[in-house]
C-alpha cells in the first residue's frame, strides 16, 4: 500500500464568470522515502491538487467533485473537519514558495514553530520554544538560541524558507508536499535549501511531493515524474526514463525549454501558444492546439493514459506516444 | 525606543508652535477683546488704554502670542468673561469630555470591530450586506440630525432617559450622547475591520496556519485578528483627538458642559483666553494621542518595531 494514493481527483472553482476545470482526473501515489516531482506550467493544477491533499482549498470557490484521497489507507475526503485537522500539520505537511507571506509577520518564528508542539502535543510554551531551537538547529540557522524570539522579516530569503521547512518538519510527519519551495529564492541559495529538503527526507524516511515548474531541479531529487497539464497528468514516469526519451509531445516540450550550457547564445525554445482557458478546455487532447504531432483524432478523442510499460510505472496520455519515443 | 520617543517630541514641537500661533491669530481677528469686556458700553478710552497694557495688547501679535505661552507654560490661562480662571474651567470640562469620549471609543471598539470582522468573515452573506447598508446609513446622516432624532425618541417620546446631561455629567446619562458621538467613526471602524478581515483571511500567512493544523479559533483570534486589528486599533487610537474636538455638536446637542460648550461660550462672549488656552490642550491631547498611536503601532508590528 502507498503512503498516499490519489485517485481520479476531480476539482472545480465556481466563480462569477464560470466553472474553472482545475483538475480532471489526476491520479498519483507516493511511497514512504519515495519523492514525486509534478511539472506542469502554471495554471495546470498543481497546487489545486496539493491543496486538496491537504485539505487547505477554497471552498468555495473551489469544490471537489469527484476521487479518493487514501493517506495510509483512508480517504481523507471522508474524514470529518476535526479528524482532517489532526492529520494536517501532523501527519502530513505543506512548505509553500513564498517564505514571507506564508509566514506570521507578527508573531515571532519560535512561536510559530511551537504552535506546532503547542496545538498538536499539548505542550507547554516553554518546551515548545526548546523544541523551536532544536528545529533551527537542525534546519542550520546559525545562533538559532538567539534568534528564536526574531521576526520573519528579519532573516533573509534562504532562511526563512529553511524555517518554513522547519515547521514542515516539525512533528515529523509521514509525507511533506514541497509547492515551488524554492522558485522565490536566489539562485545562490536554490542549491542549499533544496538539498536540504532531500537530506531530511532521506533522514526521516518521509514521502516527498516536489511540485515545481522547473525541470533542472528535479533530475537530482526525484524518483518519479508526474506532467501536468490543464488539469490531467499527461504523463508519468520514473525520472531518468523521462530525461532520456519523454512520451508526450508536451514533455518534450518542457524538455526543450530547459537551458543547457551547449546552447549559449541560442534562443531559447519555447511551447508555443498558451495553456488553455480551464472553463473551455478544448475537446479532444486538451494539448491539441499547441501540439506539433496533432492529427484530426486529436480534435476529437480524448487519449487516456495509456500504459506505456508493462507494469504501468511509465504512461502517456498521447494517442501518439509510440511515435513521440520514437524519435526522442 | 527612547531615542524615537524623543526624535518624536521634537519633531512635535513645531506642530504645537504652528496650530496654537494660529489659533492665537484666528482669535485676535474676531474682535476687540477690550470692546467686549465693557459690553455696549463704549469704554472709556483711557481705562481702556491701560487694560491694553496690561494684558500686553499694545504689543505686536508675535510678542503677544509669547507672553501667552510663556504664561500658560506657567500655568496661568488667564481669566474667563465670568470672571473664573480658565484653568477653572478647564478642570471641569476636560474630564467630561474624557468621558464622553471614553464612551464613544468603547462603543467603537465593542461594536464596531464586532460587527467588521462578522462581515469580513461572512463576505457576501445577509449579515455583511446588512452591515454594509447600516454603515452606509449611519455615515450619511450628519451628527446634528442624529443626535436631535436620538435625544428626541429616547429623552422626549419613550422617556427613557434625560434628553439633557445634567452639570456633573455621570457616565449613564453619557450613554447616548457616546452613541451619537461614536456613531460616524463607529461606521468607519466597522469598514475599516471588514476589510482588513477580508485581506487577511486571503493572506499566504492564514493558509499557512489551516495547513499547520491549528483549532479555527485559534486560527482567529491567534493569526487572523492579531494581523487584523492592527489598523483599526492605530484608527481609533487617533480618532481620540478628533473625538474630544468634535464633540462640540454633540455636548450642544445634550447640553453637556464639556470642552466644546466652553470653547463655544468662549467665542460667543468673545474671550481670548478661554479659546486659546482650551485649544492648546486639544493640540497636546492630539499630539499626545498621534505619539501613543505610534507607539501602539510599534507595539503590535515587530516590522515597524524592528525596521
Ligand atoms: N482560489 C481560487 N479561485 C478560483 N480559481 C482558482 C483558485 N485557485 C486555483 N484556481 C484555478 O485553478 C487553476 C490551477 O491553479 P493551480 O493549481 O494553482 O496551478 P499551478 O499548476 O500553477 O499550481 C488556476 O488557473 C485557476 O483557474
Ligand atoms: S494526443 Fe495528439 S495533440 Fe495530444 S499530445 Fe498527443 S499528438 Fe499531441
Ligand atoms: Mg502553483
Amino acid at each position: 500500500m502507498p503512503l498516499l494514493e490519489v485517485r481520479d481527483l476531480h476539482v472545480e472553482f465556481h466563480t462569477r464568470d464560470g466553472v474553472a476545470k482545475a483538475v480532471n482526473g489526476v491520479s498519483y501515489s507516493v511511497d514512504a522515502g519515495e519523492t514525486l516531482a509534478v511539472l506542469g506550467e502554471s495554471g495546470s493544477g498543481k497546487s489545486v491538487t496539493a491543496q486538496a491533499i491537504m485539505g487547505i482549498l477554497d471552498i468555495p470557490p473551489g469544490k471537489i467533485t469527484g476521487g479518493e484521497i487514501l493517506f495510509q489507507g483512508r480517504d481523507l475526503l471522508k474524514l470529518k473537519e476535526d479528524e482532517r485537522r489532526k492529520v494536517r500539520g501532523a501527519e502530513m505537511a505543506m512548505i509553500f514558495q513564498d517564505a514571507l507571506s506564508s509566514l506570521n509577520p507578527v508573531l515571532s518564528v519560535g512561536d510559530q514553530l511551537g504552535e506546532m508542539f503547542v496545538v498538536h502535543r499539548g505542550m507547554s510554551k516553554k518546551d515548545a520554544k526548546a523544541k523551536a531551537v532544536e528545529l533551527m538547529d537542525r534546519v542550520r540557522i546559525p545562533a538559532a538560541k538567539e534568534r528564536v524570539g526574531q521576526y520573519p522579516h528579519q532573516f533573509s530569503g534562504g532562511m526563512r524558507q529553511r524555517i518554513m521547512i522547519a515547521m514542515a518538519m516539525a512533528l515529523e510527519p509521514a509525507l511533506i508536499i514541497a509547492d515551488e519551495p524554492t522558485t522565490a529564492l536566489d539562485v545562490t541559495v536554490q542549491a542549499q535549501v533544496m538539498d536540504l529538503l532531500a537530506e531530511l527526507q532521506q533522514e526521516f524516511h518521509m514521502g516527498l511531493i516536489l511540485i515545481t515548474h522547473d525541470l533542472g531541479v528535479v533530475a537530482d531529487v526525484a524518483d518519479k515524474i508526474a506532467v501536468m497539464y490543464a488539469g490531467r497528468i499527461v504523463e508519468h514516469a520514473p525520472v531518468h526514463d523521462i530525461y532520456k526519451a519523454p512520451a508526450h509531445p508536451y514533455t518534450r516540450g518542457l524538455l526543450d525549454s530547459i537551458p543547457r550550457l551547449d546552447q549559449k547564445g541560442e534562443e531559447l525554445y519555447a511551447i508555443k501558444g498558451l495553456p488553455p482557458n480551464l472553463m473551455a478546455i478544448p475537446p479532444g487532447c486538451a494539448f491539441n492546439p499547441r501540439c506539433p504531432r496533432a492529427q484530426d483524432i486529436c480534435r476529437t478523442d480524448e487519449p487516456p493514459l495509456f500504459r506505456v510499460t508493462e507494469d504501468g510505472a511509465r504512461r502517456s496520455a498521447c494517442h501518439f506516444w509510440r511515435e513521440t519515443l520514437r524519435d526522442a | 525606543m527612547g531615542r524615537y520617543v524623543i526624535r518624536r517630541l521634537i519633531q512635535m514641537a513645531p506642530v504645537f508652535i504652528g496650530s496654537t500661533f494660529l489659533i492665537f491669530m484666528m482669535v485676535f481677528a474676531l474682535g476687540d477683546p477690550v470692546a467686549a469686556l465693557f459690553g455696549d458700553k463704549a469704554p472709556d478710552p483711557a481705562t481702556a488704554a491701560r487694560i491694553r497694557e496690561e494684558l500686553y495688547l499694545d504689543q505686536p501679535l508675535w510678542k503677544q502670542y509669547l507672553h501667552y505661552m510663556g504664561q500658560i507654560f506657567q500655568g496661568d490661562f488667564g481669566t474667563a468673561f465670568n470672571g473664573q480662571p480658565v484653568t477653572e474651567l478647564m478642570a471641569a470640562a476636560y474630564p467630561v469630555t474624557l468621558r464622553l469620549t471614553m464612551v464613544a471609543i468603547f462603543i467603537e471598539l465593542v461594536v464596531g470591530i464586532t460587527l467588521g470582522v462578522l462581515s469580513g468573515l461572512k463576505r457576501g452573506h445577509f449579515i455583511d450586506s446588512s452591515v454594509l447598508v447600516l454603515t452606509l446609513v449611519v455615515i450619511s446622516i450628519p451628527t446634528f440630525v442624529s443626535g436631535y432624532v436620538l435625544q428626541y425618541l429616547f429623552g422626549v417620546k419613550w422617556d427613557v432617559i434625560r434628553p439633557t446631561v445634567s452639570v456633573d455629567a455621570p457616565l449613564n446619562e453619557l450613554i447616548l450622547p457616546g452613541i451619537v458621538l461614536a456613531l460616524v467613526s463607529l461606521a468607519y471602524v466597522t469598514r475599516l475591520t471588514r476589510t482588513s478581515i477580508a485581506e487577511n483571511v486571503r493572506a499566504d500567512y492564514l493558509r499557512t496556519a489551516v495547513a499547520k493544523g491549528l483549532p479555527r479559533r485559534r486560527i482567529i483570534t491567534r493569526h487572523l485578528l492579531r494581523n487584523s486589528l492592527i489598523p483599526v486599533v492605530t484608527f481609533i487610537g487617533t480618532d481620540i483627538g478628533s473625538l474630544m474636538g468634535g464633540a462640540i455638536v454633540t455636548e450642544t446637542i445634550f447640553n453637556i458642559h464639556g470642552v466644546g460648550y466652553q470653547i463655544y461660550q468662549g467665542i460667543l462672549r468673545n474671550n481670548a483666553p478661554t479659546v486659546v488656552g482650551f485649544v492648546t490642550i486639544l493640540v497636546i491631547v492630539f499630539l499626545i494621542a498621534n505619539l501613543l498611536v505610534d507607539l501602539l503601532y510599534a507595539v503590535l508590528d515587530p516590522r515597524i518595531r524592528y525596521a
